[in-house]
């Protein structure tokens, strides 16, 4: 590292082959997480300390094989051949796993095609001893040509062996394939490698033939590889030649490997036969059940649920705490500033609540989302790490194929009921970019927890606790009619987003049930860690900055109570000991920038119903929504309200416009409701989509749809609801 | 025969995948070439997708995906287990 360029070595290997725990084990320190360039594929590295010096240990994502076009798949074989921007590997190390090699095997078959130092590990020994199917490390070393090592990465077994591996890897002659294709094959290999460009391989050489070979099975159909250039028509032109003549290029390629494999299975394994791992089979017995299985499915989601809820909130509160005392310890700081140096007074005020209300304030407001964060993670990591997760997107699947999405996405969807901002960062365990994009589009629509005091406000004050003839208690039915919609909208988004932009991408989704494992809670805490650290970092930015400029607008131009009352107010407010800031609160926030907002966007909202005071809650509901309750608070000059203040519903009771009607009827409520319920007012949701979408073009998107959906459904109701006679 | 239509337990041997593009190229590489024996397992789900196993691997295939294998028509029934 000292000369500025960093070695590195990538880890690949099949989805579940304890490719992360050995990552772990071999670096001992958080992983540093970040995007590979130009994609949303999580990148995770860390420093790995080898005999000759410090490598880049890479942990390039779980694959099944290099040949594949979608921006998730192609990673691993951009980071084997050092495009994008990345340098090339001094090494790769392929992780097997030794209980079920053939499809290691056939990965490893593919990298030796590349002319790159590999090391095979072959993991999971422990389990293989259980199974008594220990593969033969040393005739799999005779037959690939390259170092071998027998490895049990949980446990530690063998990892000593493995930097000298890759040491000798990288002083040893460059492995070769270990495959002969048919002369027409390798006729149409010549062709495409005589037209590469130089810069992606030299003519001639094993890597050009390599790349020739990854091209003719990658490529077909109308996805392009558009930023890789090469002569797309001689690759085109090669493969139809190949089908003019009978011949199958796709089972030709594959089933040659695959040959290679079947041939020494002997020789690696003895005589054994595979079987079904028995454990694993007789838990899907029942895991998998249609009746036990679900019941224990849904338990699982109902605790799951359940804790985002209401698990992370002493922690939440702890936070919120926190930051209240700080800002308070910093506030009083000021004000004894103030009175030292009175000449400055108006400065170190707007200063002392830029870093209270804005810094202080901001920073919080990233931080309270971590307890649910952490939660999130730490569960989705528990499920995938001891193979769960697999079974519940299997269970899931047919009811989430009928709105075009995965089985995988149930998870971030029922997250999304608590908070929207985990719930988007946990679309990662969604392998397909389509789904992970499609799924975050529609997680706000899902009924998260910060809309539920706006709920309660509204249906408390505006809501008769009964009505004649309706044999229900009203509210209760009202909160849950506002739960269904929600769902109900969230698929039917996802089904029209789905169909309409985002159709079925080339990239097949198999879902693999890997075996029942204990989780590695090492492999597991550090993942949260790392996780939560690049939240903090990457959306802790765009929220802090959101929630600066928000507080500017809410905050400026600047009254002082001397400003906005008229000098008999004071004296009165004063003699009775009233507080005159909270008095003047009111004023100055209509005054304020946020508020000639709201009065100017008062034509727009006039016909859901709202004025431009309610013009001033939505605007300050972007911080997010439950902030709705007490701005409205602010607006109406009741101090400390909350979504059961009996002051608060009874000043919207009485609250009237010019013409004397009443500003607050049910129907308001309704539309209101209804605006909250789809309308994208959450600066933080849209900071993670930004993070995780890698731009602003989808959460731009995002913010567009909704409100459209939002405004138009919340016109719909209180026009349709006016017609028909409500009030 | 398809292996769409391979009862629980029981096991055959892979003649073709049939399907076009990018999933047949899938299917393919998970190592479902000719002559590869697969297995319905007994495990259970919703119904649809199912899974198989093959290569000691356990796969879920929805219905439709798992008519565009082609298999022999299994001689053997597995027991139970």
């Amino acid at each position: 590292m000292s000369d500025g360029v960093t070695r590195k070595v990538a880890l690949l290997g099949n989805p579940n082959t304890g490719k992360s725990t050995l990552f772990n084990a071999l670096t001992g320190a958080l992983a540093r997480v970040g995007n590979y360039t130009g994609t949303t594929v999580e990148r995770m590295s860390q420093r790995w300390e080898l005999p000759s010096g410090d490598v880049e240990l890479v942990d390039v994502p779980g694959t099944w094989s290099l040949a594949a076009r979608s921006p998730e798949e192609r990673v691993a074989i951009d980071a084997l051949l050092g495009l994008r921007g990345e340098a090339p590997p001094v090494a790769v190390i392929v992780v097997g796993d030794a209980t079920r090699l053939h499809r290691s095997l056939y990965l490893l078959l593919q990298v030796l095609e590349l002319e790159l130092p590999v090391v095979f590990a072959v993991n999971l020994l422990d389990e293989a001893r259980r199974q008594e199917r220990v593969p033969d490390i040393e005739a799999l070393a005779e037959e690939l040509g390259v170092e071998v090592v027998g490895i049990t990465a949980r446990a530690g077994e063998g990892l000593d062996q493995l930097g000298p591996a890759v040491e000798r890897a990288i002083a040893a002659p460059l492995p070769a394939g270990r495959i002969a294709f048919s002369p027409r094959l390798e006729q149409a290999v010549s062709e495409v490698a005589a037209v590469l460009p130089s810069e992606l391989a030299q003519p001639g050489s094993r890597r050009g033939r390599a790349l020739a070979l990854w091209l003719l099975l990658s490529v077909d159909g109308p996805d392009a590889l558009t930023d890789l250039a090469f002569p797309r028509s001689v690759v085109d032109k090669a493969r139809a030649a190949f089908l003019a003549e009978g011949g199958d290029l796709d089972a030709e390629i594959v089933g040659a490997r695959y040959a290679w494999i079947d041939a020494r299975d002997h020789r690696f394994y003895g005589a054994r036969t595979e079987t079904d791992s028995g454990t694993s089979a007789k838990l899907d017995r029942v895991l998998l059940n249609p009746v036990l299985g679900t019941g224990l499915f849904l338990g699982l989601m109902g605790t799951l649920f359940w804790a985002l809820f209401s698990w992370s909130d002493p922690a939440i509160g702890a936070v919120e705490s926190v930051f209240e005392l700080i800002g308070g310890v910093v506030e009083n700081g000021f004000t004894a500033a103030e009175a030292a140096v009175p000449s400055l007074a108006g400065p170190i005020d707007i200063f002392g609540d830029l870093i209270v209300q804005g810094v202080i304030g901001g920073v919080g407001g990233v931080l309270v989302f971590l307890p649910q964060i952490a939660l999130l993670f730490t569960f989705l990591a528990v499920l995938e790490d001891c193979g769960y997760l697999a079974r519940a997107a299997h269970l899931m699947d047919r009811l989430l194929r009928a709105a075009g999405l995965p089985g995988q996405a149930f998870v971030p969807l029922i997250s999304g009921y608590a908070c929207a901002v985990p719930a988007v960062l946990a679309t990662r365990t969604l392998p397909r970019f389509r789904d992970r994009l499609l799924t975050m589009l529609v997680v706000p629509l899902t009924s998260c927890s910060a809309r539920l005091p706006v709920y309660t406000l509204l249906i408390g004050a505006l809501f008769p606790a009964a009505i004649d003839g309706f044999p229900l208690p009203v509210r209760p039915v009202a909160l849950l009619g506002m739960y269904l919609l929600s769902t109900a909208v969230t698929v039917i988004a996802a089904i029209v987003l789905g169909r309409t932009m985002m159709p079925e991408t080339a990239t097949p989704n198999v879902l693999e049930l890997p075996p029942y494992r204990v989780p590695h809670l090492p492999t597991v805490w550090r993942l949260v860690v790392a996780r939560s650290g690049d939240f903090v970092r990457e959306a802790g930015q765009v929220i802090l900055v959101a929630t600066i400029v928000l507080w500017a607008l809410l905050s400026f131009p600047r009254y002082e109570p001397a400003d906005v009352l008229s000098p008999e107010v004071i004296v009165e407010a004063t003699a009775a000991g009233e507080d005159l800031e909270a008095l003047a609160a009111p004023v100055a926030l209509e005054r304020s920038y946020a508020g000639r907002f709201g009065k100017l966007i008062e034509p727009a909202i006039a016909p859901l119903g709202y004025d431009w005071k309610i013009g001033i809650g939505l605007i300050g509901s972007f911080a997010a929504r439950e902030v709705f309750v007490s701005t409205m608070g602010v607006v109406y000059g009741i101090a400390d309200a909350d979504e059961e203040s009996v002051d608060l519903r009874e000043t919207m009771r009485r609250e009237t416009h010019a013409d004397g009607s009443r500003v607050w009827t049910p129907l308001t409520g309704v539309s209101l409701m209804v605006f909250f319920a789809f309308a994208m007012q959450c600066l933080s949701t849209l900071a993670v989509l930004k993070r995780e979408s890698g731009g602003w073009k989808w959460p731009g998107f995002a913010f567009v749809y909704m409100s459209v959906l939002a405004w138009g459904s919340a016109f719909l109701v209180y026009q349709g609801g006016l017609l028909l006679g409500f009030s | 025969m398809q292996l769409a239509h391979l009862e629980r337990g029981q096991s055959a041997v892979v003649t073709r995948v049939t399907g076009v593009g990018a999933f047949r190229r899938r299917l393919l590489e998970l190592g479902l070439v000719p002559g590869t024996r697969i297995t319905r397992t007994w495990r259970a789900g919703l119904g649809d997708p199912i899974a198989y196993e093959v290569r000691g691997v356990v796969l879920c295939l929805r219905h439709d995906e798992a008519l565009t294998v082609e298999i022999e028509p299994p001689t053997e029934r597995l027991a139970a287990k």
